[in-house]
């Protein structure tokens, strides 16, 4: 239980996806004009990222790791052609399925649920996964070695990255009446803010958990 | 047309400025803040994307009249992995340490947005020569702005460039000198904020772009 908690928590505000490690920065920059588009594109994210991670944890401790199939084989150099293969799918199924039977949430997320397959935030946590496994779980907090971790890490993963896109839409819909000077307005400012945003996530880094 | 005529001469130069695809078309972000924190890496990834953007441009110029459009992304998705998996391999192999500084966003150049935005907007309607150069022009487009990044992140944030110390030891405070490294170059949120400076000169120098 505590392995939980420590992911979960480490994955909101130390190892945020945005703040430490810039993934899914295309949509999070585009999207992030008000507080409510970006809540339902960071709801998407977070839905795609909690089916995506455990399956590709599946697929790489099942079928792809070294003798996983079979002794002596090692296929893990299919892993990224797999995965991208498994997010893409996914994200079809999950809009067919949210189509069927919540259409208020599937108008809400609009044209967002398809984008997000080539989100980075998504093909980075099952990366950042395929790593982890290789961890010692008695030594180190961050090593996942079960679907249960995998739960946590993309639920945290996936709420650190809400976090980040509604508190940056936040700031920009203040934003709108400031006088910034003119080379500098829209993409300029955004980063600068970002970067602010980041260095005041750096403060949780010291975090012992 | 021949193969150097002006319009492709145009197709080649204009993402290395008006058009750049960081600072002009926002693509490719996460990758050009995530691996500048040293020369080195930075100059390897704007290769890396530089050879695979091309080469999946060609790829899908030449399959465009075959893909049904429906399926046209996980086409496009599974060309990227492919040729991504093989760099990542040649990396691997030939510059081991590199490869393990650039850790996951190599896998992640599948999901770089330079790439699809390049397949979708050029590849799917124009021949493979012209998709090959728009290839060659985007990646250097997004080299340079890596290149220059990395170059400041570097010499600010460890005194040195490509590995070598260019400050001498003399200089810093340990050794009697006046000078210190600056850390917070090290720091990903300097990252943010250099490109920012970045878009911000290459705004005011091209008034016109919006």
């Amino acid at each position: 239980m505590e392995h939980f908690m420590s992911l979960f928590v480490r994955s909101i505000f130390v190892d945020n996806m945005i703040f430490a490690f810039f993934l899914g920065m295309c949509s999070y920059l585009a999207v992030s004009k008000t507080v409510k588009t970006s809540f339902g594109l960071g709801i998407a994210v977070t839905f795609v990222l909690l089916i995506t991670v455990p399956v590709d944890y599946l697929l790489q401790t099942k079928v792809l790791g070294d003798g996983a199939l079979a002794e002596g084989v090692d296929l893990t150099f299919l892993a990224f052609i797999l995965f991208i293969a498994v997010i893409a799918g996914m994200v079809q199924l999950v809009e067919m399925i949210v189509e069927r039977f919540s259409p208020s949430l599937y108008a809400a997320l609009g044209i967002f649920l398809p984008l997000i397959a080539v989100n980075c935030a998504i093909m980075g946590a099952s990366l950042f996964m395929q790593q982890r496994i290789l961890m010692d779980p008695e030594t180190s907090t961050q090593a996942i070695s079960g679907v249960g971790d995998c739960v946590a890490y993309a639920l945290g993963s996936g709420i650190g990255w809400t976090l980040a896109i509604v508190g940056l839409a936040a700031i920009r819909e203040k934003m709108a009446y400031s006088d910034v000077p003119k080379p500098l307005q829209g993409l300029g400012i955004t980063f600068i803010t970002v970067g602010l945003m980041a260095m005041a996530f750096m403060c949780f880094s010291g975090l012992k958990i | 047309m021949s193969l150097f005529s002006k319009e492709n001469g145009e197709v080649f130069t204009s993402p290395l400025n008006l058009n750049n695809p960081i600072t002009v078309q926002v693509l490719g972000i996460c990758s050009a803040l995530a691996v500048t924190s040293q020369l080195k890496p930075a100059i390897v990834m704007g290769l890396s994307v530089t050879v695979i953007t091309a080469f999946a441009n060609v790829i899908i110029s030449l399959l465009r009249k075959t893909i049904p459009n429906r399926i046209r992304i996980i086409v496009q998705l599974v060309v990227v992995a492919a040729l991504v998996t093989i760099v990542s391999n040649v990396l691997k192999a030939y510059v081991y340490d590199v490869s393990v500084q650039l850790s996951v966003y190599v896998g992640l150049i599948i999901t770089n947005c330079i790439l699809m935005g390049r397949l979708e907007a050029f590849a799917m309607q124009n021949g493979p020569w012209e998709s090959f150069l728009d290839g060659i022009g985007n990646g250097l487009g997004y080299a340079i702005v890596l290149v220059i990044v990395g170059f400041v992140r570097e010499i600010l944030g460890f005194g040195s460039l490509m590995g070598f110390q260019i400050i001498p030891d003399s200089a810093y405070v340990e050794n009697g000198g006046l000078y210190i490294n600056n850390g917070m170059m090290t720091m990903p949120a300097m990252a943010l904020i250099i490109v920012a400076c970045v878009i911000w000169a290459h705004r005011a120098y091209n008034k016109d772009i919006a």
